[in-house]
């Protein structure tokens, strides 16, 4: 049965793929995987691979007791009597049955195995990657760690809930329909076996074939779907320039490359099929003949021996084919299983801070003392040697002493950099993009290590504090606004689950949100949906301001909040930053000088250090880069 | 739906024709195969006859060969089909993509368009492939194989009878069941991507919130949830096998105990009862394919109509009848002009605009977000249409002229801008492919980027990453500036063009543009009061009508609006690279 589908076979030809490629590390873990929790469901369904494969060969053998031991005799009596048949009828039925039942076992157990498989790569998957550092965000595109999910687990589903069965259920019936065959003839198996060698040499010579074609054809779709992802992107650019008809053109030219190569590809793949099972049919039509030939000529083989071979023959080319087939896609599945694999091995953020954060209550003695009510006085938790516990009011004093940061080792970012903010005081960063005012602020919250230097927090250093208590006892309003699918009202509570409807709604209003979020069709239980893509930049960043007033913490951090603003919406919106900014530390970093003019210490900062600082007037002044920058005498 | 996507076929009629037909031909000599066995089985081997067995034998090898002709034939053109027919859909969609407007695009979104012209089309490519090979393959195979059968041997042929419509019945029990539970399934899938593209893109925001813990237990619902109910499909699913073997095994069985019977009573004979084993694996096989395609299909009709939306899209914006080929002059009119996005009068974004520009004026446009600044230039070009009143631009209603001719007139520089992967001087070149050097040089001194260009590795050759992501945003938009001034356009819009521009060299820019194109009619969108101050007159907007329009000074004495964005902007400058 030439079983030609397209499908899967099309995908899965990939370039070279063979055996050799394969990662047998890889493979080890991913049986594992499988292995660990579900050990005696995988033991079943290897009983019962086994059963459900040796029913087909006892199936393809009952031709020739059928033929032999009940037809040939009953044709010599004049009377024949059928209960033996009957007799043996039952029996077969009872090993069909047991097969079946083998073969039902089989799919619904595999079924629960790999979903369960799958739900549990996806999950550790995910919580892996929730504890990874920043680090790792930078410097992996975000389309690598998204296909993790996708593509790779897609190729990894196939290969546990077919690939995997398939490939055993396959060995299994090979080597029972071999021996079936042996104990028949051994001289046409032989026959058989030489055949079959040249069928899978001509399947290689084939697959090596369509490979080349194969690697043009990637190319060729990752060119043309490249060009649709760029030009698309810039449609509107393209038709104020009246550039249609040449990015046509240019498009043609792609898309006619690709269909030639994809045609020469898939014809290879198309054939493959045909081939393959036509092939079988000629070894069908060689065994009878041969087989025909010898039980003329020797005697050895009688007329159901024949037909049980000849059926056999056809049980033996089906799982070979299957195994040529499925080679492929278990190559395929192994790479993304290898890719998956590396993302839970990657290295989660190392914490090491013992220091939490905690409610606490003042007693009479101005000692403090922990309680588990929310009395809006919050102090770090310092666990002491003696396993007694010191409680230090957290108020918002940020210094950082001589602190030396790079990204990448030996390209330092920033130098010597010596801070001291006060609780309640605002520090502001100004200079060119890239002289380090985010990578100032990431400092603070951890989302790097710095390489040399301290920085304490309350007079705690910060790598002693829990990175946790560390970010939350911190508000931040971020550049790029990051909103999530859910409600204006899960959104702003985003930072606090525990905030009531009402906290919610004063932190907008406190941003100035709230007005505009009355004017959304649902106001604050309006689903938002693909980043928040139906609501102006504008509107975004006043979510995410309100998003971090309802935290209410000691110190907020502030990277370009209002730089999406338009200025008479700022003029709102102060005021609002400035209540929410009231008695915090507040790092702010802006190009607007309305927004930091009147912070208290106002750092200037150019290729990552401090060059000036000082308060407004002081820096004025000091007629230098601020004096420059805001008078904009600099070219 | 279907005639709209065969009508891409077109020059691949033939190849789509063939690939069925040479399947056809296969399939006719796979059934003929087992015809010819018994025979060899029969005459040849029962009988001990050599020469039988050689000439069945013979005529099988060639019918075997001929087979297997056709079959690769098949799988040739329906390659050649199926990528043909690809090929055209994706033609056809970019085609009619490039005749959108603006409303369209909007309609879609790009991202949406990508998708559509990506994972949709390879996913059609593949059922159309299907449909000309295996949806044909299936019910000819079915059909002959029966035909065969019953040539054989009517009465043992019965069995098929009776035994089909069980496998049918389940097959299609099974496909109803697992379907509504697979559709949900892929619904929840996106919803998973979902959780995890945010968290990839957010995760600065969710780690500076602390909100891993919470973000994992989402993600575990999800995950949960399609564990649960892919389960149940694929537990649904499962009960094919077993069926198939069911059906199978009692073929067997009672073709085993019925051909018994006939061929000791002498009406049928051994090789008959093999061909008939034989055609019950090809009947029953070619079943489970049916349900196959049909399952392949149905998932793919959903790809289908989204394609056809692109296709059957409306442009509602299209060349009048007699266009105008005359090149207009720079002086612009609106009267009493109303629009929304979306053509409803209750959603106005421009409400009774009305005002007069003469050619070579420099306009200065300020106002909120939300204001309708953008709105407002982006009828002149006609990228949208107005919902009321007249635009008017060299004299004429801008729907009178040709759509090319218009937009080569008016430039404009949109305020989310791109540029292309090339050269620095191909992105220029999009202004005006025949611009020399000279010219290149000269629009970028204007725009103030040819210093910066020149410092870059390759001049004006360097290469511009795709989404000119290796320029910064300041130069980014001096680029796009440049672009525009390419086409020598009779009117120039900026619309927030220079934002990522510090304060003086956009003070340049805005002086060069003074002095050089003297002729062009130029309108600034704007935040900054220092960006438009020495404009002719400055409109200011707000709230989709003209709050006020006047020159600088003007507006500082009569303007409220104009007042407050001026004393907001005069506490402090602007900080800027």
């Amino acid at each position: 049965m030439s079983n030609a589908m397209p499908g899967p076979g099309r995908r899965q030809m990939g370039p070279k793929s063979s055996l050799k490629n394969m990662d047998t590390a890889t493979f080890k873990r991913l049986l594992l995987c499988i292995w660990k929790p579900y050990k005696w469901r995988m033991l079943l369904v290897l009983l019962c691979i086994v059963a459900s494969a040796l029913t087909g060969v006892a199936q393809s053998l009952f031709l020739q007791t059928l033929i032999d031991d009940y037809i040939a005799p009953l044709l010599l009596e004049a009377a024949p009597v059928f209960t033996g048949l009957l007799k043996a009828l039952g029996v077969m039925a009872c090993i069909y049955l047991a097969g079946i039942t083998a073969t039902f076992l089989t799919n619904r157990v595999m079924v629960t195995i790999s979903q369960g498989v799958l739900k549990n790569v996806r999950d550790e998957m995910f919580a892996r990657m929730q504890t990874l550092p920043v680090k790792y965000f930078d410097t992996h595109n975000h389309g690598d760690v998204m296909s993790c999910y996708t593509n790779d687990t897609d190729a990894m589903q196939q290969m546990i809930s077919q690939s995997i069965p398939q490939l055993i259920s396959s060995v299994v019936t090979i080597v029972s329909v071999l021996a079936a065959m042996i104990t028949l003839s051994p001289t046409l198996t032989a026959l058989v076996l030489v055949f079959v060698s040249f069928m899978v040499y001509i399947a290689q010579t084939l697959a090596g074939k369509s490979g080349a074609y194969f690697v043009k054809r990637q190319k060729a779709l990752g060119d043309v779907n490249g060009y649709i992802e760029e030009m698309i992107h810039g449609q509107k650019v393209v038709k104020v320039f009246c550039h249609e008809e040449a990015a046509e053109a240019e498009f043609n030219r792609r898309n006619d490359a690709l269909c030639e190569n994809e045609t020469g590809a898939n014809r290879f793949a198309n054939i493959l099929m045909p081939i393959m099972g036509n092939l079988g049919n000629f070894l069908y039509v060689l065994s009878a003949i041969v087989g025909g030939a010898l039980a003329i000529f020797t005697g050895h083989l009688t007329l159901g021996a024949i037909a049980s071979f000849l059926q056999l023959t056809k049980s033996f080319v089906m799982p070979v084919n299957q195994v040529s087939q499925q080679l492929n896609s278990v190559v395929m599945a192994l790479a993304g299983a290898g890719r998956i694999f590396k993302l839970l091995d990657e290295k989660p953020e190392s914490d090491t801070g013992t220091v939490t954060l905690t409610h606490v209550k003042r007693n009479a003695d101005g000692t403090l003392c922990e309680t588990g009510e929310n009395t809006g006085v919050w102090a770090w938790k310092c666990p002491k040697v003696n396993g007694e516990n010191n409680y230090v009011e957290v108020r918002g004093d940020v210094r950082f002493a001589d602190v030396d940061f790079a990204y990448v080792p030996g390209k330092t970012v920033l130098h010597d950099i010596t801070l001291y903010a006060k609780p309640g005081q605002k520090i502001a960063f100004v200079g060119a993009t890239g002289a380090g005012k985010t990578t100032i602020t990431n400092l603070i919250n951890r989302f790097y290590d710095l390489q040399d230097g301290t920085i304490t927090y309350d007079g705690i250093d910060i790598n002693r504090i829990r990175k946790a208590d560390l970010r939350a006892s911190q508000g931040y309003v971020l550049q790029d606004v990051n909103l999530f699918t859910g409600t204006v009202m899960e959104n702003i509570r985003f930072g606090k689950p525990d905030a009531t409807d009402e906290e919610v709604v004063r932190a907008a209003k406190l941003a100035n949100a709230h007005d505009f979020i009355m004017r959304l069709p649902n106001d604050y239980h309006t689903v938002l949906k693909g980043d928040g893509s139906g609501l102006s930049q504008g509107q975004r960043q006043l979510l995410s301001i309100a998003r971090a007033a309802v935290l209410d913490p000691p110190v907020m951090i502030l990277d370009e909040a209002t730089s999406s603003i338009d200025t008479r919406t700022e003029a709102l919106v102060q005021k609002g930053m400035d209540s929410l900014m009231e008695g915090r530390t507040v790092f702010v970093i802006a190009h607007r000088l309305s927004t930091v003019k009147d912070a208290e210490a106002i750092m200037v900062l150019e290729q990552g250090r401090i060059i000036e600082r000082g308060n407004h007037e002081q820096l004025m002044d000091m007629k230098g880069k601020y004096y420059q920058l805001y008078t904009g005498l600099l070219a | 739906m279907i005639k709209k996507l065969l009508t891409c076929v077109r020059e691949y009629k033939k190849p789509s024709l063939l690939t069925p037909l040479c399947m056809v031909l296969e399939v006719m000599m796979e059934v003929i195969i087992p015809f010819v066995m018994s025979r060899l089985i029969d005459y040849g081997i029962d009988a001990g006859d050599m020469n039988a067995i050689l000439r069945y034998g013979g005529i099988l090898i060639v019918v075997c060969a001929f087979s297997l002709f056709a079959g690769a034939s098949s799988g040739h053109f329906a390659a050649i089909a199926s990528c043909g027919f690809a090929k055209n859909l994706r033609h056809d969609m970019y085609h009619a993509v490039q005749g959108y407007s603006f409303k369209s695009i909007d309609k879609f979104s790009t991202a949406s368009i990508v998708t559509r012209l990506t994972t949709d089309i390879s996913r059609l490519q593949m059922a159309y492939q299907m449909s000309i090979r295996i949806a044909v393959r299936a019910p000819v195979t079915l059909a002959l194989a029966m035909i065969m059968a019953f040539q054989v041997n009517q009465r043992i042929s019965l069995i098929f009878v009776g035994i089909i419509p069980v496998l049918a019945l389940g097959m299609v029990l099974i496909m109803t069941r697992a379907r509504p539970i697979f559709e949900r399934v892929f619904k929840m899938y996106d919803e998973l991507n979902n959780v995890v593209q945010e968290n990839v893109r957010g995760i600065r925001v969710v780690k500076a919130f602390v909100r891993e813990a919470y973000e994992t237990s989402k993600f575990g619902k999800v995950s949960n949830d399609i564990y649960r109910d892919f389960s149940k499909a694929e537990k649904t699913t499962a009960l094919g096998g077993p069926l198939m073997q069911l059906c199978m095994y009692s073929c067997m069985l009672l073709a085993a105990w019925f051909g018994a019977r006939l061929i000791v009573a002498g009406d049928m004979t051994t090789g008959e009862l093999m061909s008939i084993v034989y055609y019950a694996m090809q009947i029953l096989m070619s079943l489970m394919m049916l349900s196959m395609v049909f399952i392949m299909l149905i998932m793919s009709k959903a790809s289908g109509e989204r394609v056809v939306e692109i296709l059957e899209e409306k442009n509602d914006i299209a060349n009048p009848a007699e266009p105008v080929f005359q090149r207009p002059a720079g002086d612009i009119e609106f009267e009493d002009v109303d629009f929304s996005y979306a053509g409803d009068v209750n959603k106005l974004c421009l409400k009774d605009v009305t005002l007069k520009i003469k050619a070579g004026e420099t306009i200065g446009v300020i106002g909120g977000t939300g204001a309708g600044k953008t709105s407002l230039v982006q009828l002149i070009p006609r990228l949208y249409d107005t919902t009321q009143g007249i635009v008017k631009v060299g004299g004429r209603d801008v729907r009178e002229y040709d759509m090319e001719t218009l937009r080569e007139a008016v430039a404009v520089v949109l305020q989310k801008n791109e540029l292309f992967s090339g050269t620095v001087a191909e992105n220029l070149r999009w202004g005006d492919p025949n611009a020399t050097d000279e010219e290149l040089v000269a629009a970028c001194r204007i725009a103030e980027a040819d210093e910066f260009i020149r410092k870059m590795p390759d001049g004006y050759e360097t290469h511009i990453e795709q989404g000119g992501s290796n320029v910064s945003g300041g130069q980014k938009q001096r680029l796009c500036i440049a672009r525009a001034l390419l086409k020598k356009p009779a009117v120039l819009i900026l619309d927030d063009s220079t934002s990522a521009v510090d304060t003086a060299t956009d003070a340049r820019i805005k002086s060069a543009l003074k002095t050089t194109m003297p002729h062009t009619t130029k309108l600034v969108i704007a935040q900054r009061i220092s960006g438009v101050q020495d404009a002719d007159k400055i409109i200011v907007m707000d709230n989709g009508r003209i709050n006020g329009m006047g020159t600088h000074e003007e507006l500082l004495k009569t303007n409220t609006i104009y007042q407050e964005v001026y004393e907001s902007q005069m506490k402090g400058g602007d900080f800027d690279e």
